[in-house]
């Protein structure tokens, strides 16, 4: 047994990818139980058309949504948990960092779009260099922003740091609508369209009368953050770089005297998280289809409520509250109307992912997994 | 010690702030001084003769629109038509003397942004009439200070009922309204798209609702399903709507909103699989929306909107006007432009007529009650007001959208124009 | 240099130069405000008044007697002459005691609330759905609403309904304050956020099943009071200085002005004697060191709730009379951006200092509303011109239309809140307990 679990393979790859599609499964069918529970106590009372069939109806479709926002949520959480475990600080600003990375990856498709090139080439590759390149830019953008406006505050009181955060937040975002609108008169950042995988594979399920649709697209976000979860984890766990990492967030002043340079870490940590919080901005870019200056805010709140929902500080809480989250946020939207029969619907939604971060800090302020800073998973 | 540096700073910032304002009229007076001295003789003459055509005083119009932000390019279209009406229109009151001037407030479609520029502008005593605003929803605030101010508005683009119902003097429009709008939109989804079954959404501001209730009332009438009725704030990821409409697969999904958060809710909606067609409002009605949803517009059932701004095409008499604005601003006029300038057009003729009955400048109040007397060939017909400040009669458009990009919009067709009298003030 | 600039100052700010440099700021700000009523620079001249007042030495009888006279007599006066003037710093005066509210919770207790905004809210929609006709409207469609619906209360309960906002807000803020004050400094900052948004969205969305707030329609009209017969009797007998006999509507903004005045007055009072008092000392004992506070006896979340509630209830009483003031409320009024304005204003005046962030919301508001709109309207006005940039030679008529300073509120609180914190946390004018421990830190590390 202990073998198995010290084979790299298993470690790095089975062990984690398992733990993401168990946690997935586990997430959506604990939730469409509770669901179609309700609905069957619904029903006997007051409501006369058949609940539980319309339930049913649009189920899997909602369960798919759930799942692929939550991979967005899962991916950015993991930029606000890394931060929060090494420096016990909010970065407010990483929701404009998320927002940088959609941005840039929509403009270098723009760009493939206006030189032609894009139609001819091949769409996987466009969305990886997209990627790429969100990655290359969020990460360098969040270690400007924390040289910056960060480090010089470090030591200082808990409050001054995070209200610089939250001014860097407001600052990014006009000051990134200020260059879209001088460079193309406009703020709206459009995807161009390309390639198939706008489209549907047609599964067909025994038992239900349509088959089920399930969009490329929502394939590919999911398997691209799968993916990004797995390089994460094996930086973190199988590197020298990631000890370091987590030596720093166990204890500060020991790991600056056992010789690690402690503001390097620092500065490689707001990389990490800042590349993954582009590259999910490329995903996110991917499902919106337009991104403005101001659309990082709202993501990035759900995703910090992610981190706390899963416990902040540890990067499987962080996986495991995005899932959540955007499973539960899912199905209140797509639910509530329908079981309050039209007076209260989508539009509650924004409030729900609050009651459930408020929820959680009264009856476990640790997260779902317990707060374990400095022993990540 | 930090005490006095601030204290100090404060103190030579305000003087230097003092002689910069004692200092900058006489700048602008010192070139015109030197100008006059060194002329000759024969010129000064001309030059006093000049300065006693001038001497009728400033006249400022304001518009307000937003001028940045998500809706500027309506507003800026509001801005610059006006702009330009101005310039071409504005002779006859320069000829009678009077120096008129343009001043843009940009209201950044909010409320509360409005209401500040609308106590500026009511304080700016050059101002005699203003155009604008874009969105209903900071008109109806604002123009309760341009009513207790007696400052003559006129609308562009307000197509609330409430903008005029309050029966207010000051307040005009030169387009129709949204309870006539939505009912002849549910019209020609029931009649002639023959739709059986709607799912209305709006955006969640007082315009989108507005029109939306008002879908509503005229669809339950007519016995056309509502299959749902939904507002949204959402900006990106529209799934939570977008499912249902897949699984219910209404004939018509209505969309009460503004065009960059339509436009992206169309895209989603028609990805995920929907077939039917779209129906917009005027807020649709930016060549913006062929760039976020792109074919998502034509492919399917398509999309129609309504509008009370028709394109430039529609009017016979705008042709002339779209090749000055292209020339002067350098791109085709977005909708509003043209109602922009038949704003400032009334405005202009309005402040014409009152200056020559009062024999000099007029004021406000002579202004107010001049456009409701005046009769103006605008560029989109004959403007006149009823006693609330509505068109007698005014043009509904039905435009189907054949653009899959920016740059076609021009192609869209109009389907249908209709002409229906103001229902007046109402109960 | 900088000796020389010291030594200027010492010689002005001793014997009789600063009366003579105070009176002179007012006599030639009122005189230009007067003469020009439309010009930045004069109103900007008038109101560094007060500032000298407070920063130079002047016989506390002498500061009294000015700014009583600035207050009193000269703001009025040129408020109806240029109304937009009075709204301006009604609109200081509004935001002055949301930042005094504010700086209660984060300057004294230390506790980071960003969503302050929903007691502004609270307060505002209290007399906004009892001041109008909404609670006829209960069961009408938003928008469709019958023009002959009833005011469900008299407009002089406006009164009552100012207490009434005070408390209905510190009751939010009990209620928010419970659940949440658990947990630590800055889940606090998010929770709190959260819970702005979720009162703004309630206000959006409550129209239905009951018609409570109108929804994005936002309700109107609202009833003001009736006029005292004081403030009309003052209107009246400026008609001399006015030029004119004021109308309702100037002497209505006449009297906003005074009610806020008053209720600032009341804000700077209470603030004050809580910053002194038993309470205050134990806020700041919980802001230093949580642990050391409870050792020392000192009931941990009673205070923090007391100082929740008081922080909400300024809101409270502005919010009420911001609605009738407008008499329009929308849920736009009440967005995240405004909680980070008055964040901006109290780290910008200074955390814990009362004359600091009156000083930074009068800044704050005063660049909002009227320096940014100015320069826009500057930089519109060259667009329409021939002229060009010197030197460049760039005309000014092909500027970006984007380059609307009025538009980057949000550049500009980002701005000032991160150059705050990297170069004087402790703000413009620092209280004076906070000054020496955040210079401590400073000099420790």
């Amino acid at each position: 047994m202990k073998q198995i679990a010290a084979n790299p393979v298993y470690k790095f790859l089975l062990f984690p990818v398992g733990q993401i599609i168990l946690f997935a499964l586990g997430a959506s069918v604990i939730l469409s139980l509770v669901t179609v529970l309700l609905a069957y106590l619904f029903k006997s009372n007051f409501i006369d058309f058949d609940l539980v069939e319309r339930i049913m109806l649009i189920l899997p479709q909602v369960i798919i949504n759930g799942l692929t926002i939550g991979f967005v949520y899962s991916t950015i959480a993991l930029g606000y948990t890394m931060v929060y475990g090494v420096l016990e600080f909010i970065n407010f600003s990483h929701s404009e960092i998320f927002m940088v990375g959609g941005i840039v990856g929509i403009q270098l498709m723009a760009y493939f779009e206006h030189t032609g090139a894009l139609a001819t080439m091949n769409e996987y590759l466009v969305i990886a260099l997209a990627i790429v390149l969100a990655l290359i830019v969020s990460g360098s953008l969040a270690v400007i922003v924390e040289r910056t406006a960060y480090k010089p505050l470090r030591g200082a009181p808990k409050l001054v740091p995070l209200i610089s955060a939250i001014g860097m937040s407001f600052f990014l975002q006009d000051l990134v609508r200020l260059i879209l609108s001088l460079t193309t008169g406009e703020f709206n950042v459009i995807l161009p369209k390309f390639g198939t995988y706008d489209e549907f594979w047609k599964l067909a399920v025994p038992g239900m009368e349509d088959p089920l649709r399930i969009q490329i697209k929502s394939a590919l976000i999911v398997g691209i953050a799968i993916l990004m979860l797995v390089i994460l984890n094996f930086l973190v766990n199988g590197t020298k770089v990631g000890k370091a990492i987590r030596a720093v967030a166990q204890d500060r002043p020991s790991a600056s005297l056992m010789g690690i340079n402690v503001n390097q870490i620092i500065s490689i940590t707001f990389l990490i998280g800042g590349a993954l919080g582009g590259a999910a901005g490329v995903l996110f870019a991917l499902k919106a289809t337009k991104l403005d200056p101001f659309s990082g805010f709202f993501p990035g709140l759900k995703a910090f409520t992610s981190a706390v929902l899963g416990g902040i500080g540890n990067l499987t809480g962080a996986l495991l509250g995005g899932l959540v989250l955007g499973l539960l946020e899912s199905f209140a939207a797509s639910y509530l109307g329908i079981f309050t029969n039209g007076a209260f619907g989508a539009e509650y939604k924004d409030i729900f992912a609050f009651a459930i971060l408020i929820v959680v800090l009264i009856f476990r302020p640790s997260g779902l997994l317990g707060q374990t800073v400095g022993q990540k998973a | 010690m930090n005490k006095r540096l601030l204290a100090l700073l404060s103190l030579l910032v305000v003087a230097s702030m003092v002689l910069a304002a004692c200092g900058a009229p006489a700048a602008e007076e010192a070139p015109a001084e030197e100008a006059a001295a060194t002329e000759e003789m024969a010129m000064t003459e001309e030059a006093a003769a000049e300065e006693s055509a001038a001497s009728m005083g400033t006249i400022k119009i304001a518009t307000q629109s937003p001028l940045s932000g998500g809706q500027s390019l309506l507003g800026v279209a509001i801005k610059q038509g006006a702009e330009l009406a101005l310039e071409q229109l504005g002779g006859d009151l320069a000829a009678m003397g009077y120096d008129v001037q343009l001043a843009p407030y940009d209201d950044q479609a909010t409320p509360d942004v409005g209401v500040a520029n609308a106590k500026n502008i009511v304080a700016d005593a050059d101002i005699l009439c203003g155009v604008g605003h874009l969105n209903s929803g900071v008109m109806i605030p604002s123009s309760e200070e341009y009513h207790t101010a007696g400052l003559a508005f006129v609308s562009p683009a307000n197509t609330n009922p409430v903008v005029t119902t309050r029966g207010y003097l000051e307040v005009n429009r030169v387009v129709g309204r949204d309870d006539v709008q939505a009912p002849a939109a549910e019209e020609f989804a029931f009649s002639t798209l023959g739709a059986t079954s709607v799912y209305i959404i709006h955006d969640k501001t007082a315009y989108g609702q507005g029109v939306a209730e008002f879908f509503r009332a005229a669809a339950e009438e007519d016995g056309l399903e509502v299959m749902a009725f939904e507002g949204t704030e959402e900006q990106a990821n529209f799934d939570a709507i977008v499912t249902p409409v897949v699984s219910l697969a209404p004939d018509v999904v209505f969309f009460a909103g503004i065009y960059n958060q339509a436009g992206v809710f169309f895209k989603q909606a028609r990805d995920a699989g929907y077939e039917g067609t779209f129906l917009g409002t005027d807020g649709m009605d930016s060549s913006d929306l062929a760039d976020i949803a792109g074919d998502a517009l034509t492919t399917g059932g398509g999309m129609y909107y309504t509008t009370v701004a028709g394109p430039a095409s529609a009017y016979p008499a705008a042709a002339q006007f779209a090749a000055d604005y292209e020339a002067k601003f350098g791109s085709a006029p977005e909708a509003y432009a043209t109602q922009g300038y038949d704003s400032m057009n009334v405005c202009l003729t309005a402040i014409k007529t009152a200056a020559e009955a009062a024999g000099g400048k007029p004021t406000r109040a002579q202004v107010a009650e001049a456009i409701r007397q005046i009769s103006v060939d605008g560029l989109t017909g004959t403007i006149s007001f009823d006693e609330i400040g509505d068109l007698p009669a005014a043009q509904y458009f039905i435009i189907k959208v054949n653009a899959a990009a920016a740059a076609d919009w021009g192609t869209n067709e109009i389907i249908e124009v209709l002409e229906v009298a103001s229902p007046g003030k109402g109960e | 240099m900088n000796t020389f600039f010291s030594d200027l100052y010492k010689k002005a700010n001793t014997g009789f130069w600063p009366v003579v440099i105070a009176f002179a700021f007012l006599v030639v700000g009122t005189i230009s405000v007067y003469l020009n009523p439309r010009s930045l620079f004069a109103f900007l001249t008038l109101l560094t008044t007060p500032v000298i007042l407070y920063f130079m030495k002047i016989d506390t009888k002498v500061k009294v007697f000015i700014g009583l006279l600035l207050l009193i007599v000269i703001l009025p006066v040129l408020g109806i002459r240029n109304i937009f003037y009075l709204e301006v710093i009604f609109q200081m005066a509004v935001f002055s005691a949301l930042a005094l509210g504010l700086n209660i919770v984060i300057g004294m207790a230390g506790l980071l609330d960003l969503g302050y905004v929903a007691f502004y809210a609270v307060g505002a929609y209290a007399w906004a759905i009892f001041g109008s006709k909404q609670m006829s409207l209960l069961h009408s469609i938003p928008g469709a609403a019958p023009a002959n619906a009833e005011f469900f209360l008299d407009a002089r309960w406006f009164w009552l309904f100012i207490f009434l906002g005070v408390g209905l807000a510190a009751l939010m803020g009990i209620l928010l304050g419970l659940p949440v004050l658990r947990v630590k400094g800055d889940y606090l900052a998010i929770v709190t956020l959260g819970f702005g948004e979720v009162i703004r969205v309630l206000a959006l969305n409550l129209d239905k099943p009951l018609n409570l707030t109108n929804g994005p329609q936002g309700i109107t009209p609202i009833q003001r009071p009736p006029l005292p017969g004081v403030v009309q009797a003052l209107g009246n007998a400026l008609t001399p200085l006015v030029g004119h006999v004021p109308t309702e509507a100037e002497i209505y903004n006449v009297f906003f002005y005074f009610l806020a005045l008053i209720i600032i007055g009341i804000a700077i009072v209470v603030a004050t004697r809580l910053e002194d008092s038993r309470i205050g000392r134990a806020w700041t004992a919980i802001r230093e060191d949580e642990t050391a506070a409870i050792a020392m006896g000192i009931p941990l979340v009673k205070m923090k709730l007391a100082a929740f509630a008081a922080g909400a209830s300024f809101a409270g009483a502005m919010g009420a009379v911001y609605a009738a003031n407008r008499t329009f409320v929308s849920p736009e009024t009440f967005s995240f951006q405004v909680s980070i304005g008055v964040l901006t204003m109290v780290i910008l005046g200074g955390l814990g200092s009362i004359p600091g962030v009156i000083f930074g919301a009068s800044a704050v508001t005063l660049l909002n509303i009227q320096i940014l709109q100015n320069f826009s309207l500057y930089l519109s006005d060259l667009r329409q011109s021939d002229a060009v940039i010197p030197i460049i030679n760039f005309p000014w008529k092909n500027l970006s239309n984007q380059l609307d300073p009025a538009k980057y509120q949000k550049l500009v609180f980002g701005l000032i809140l991160i150059l705050m914190m990297i170069f004087r946390p402790s703000g413009l004018i620092p209280a004076a307990r906070r000054q020496r421990e955040l210079g401590d830190e400073k000099e420790a590390e």
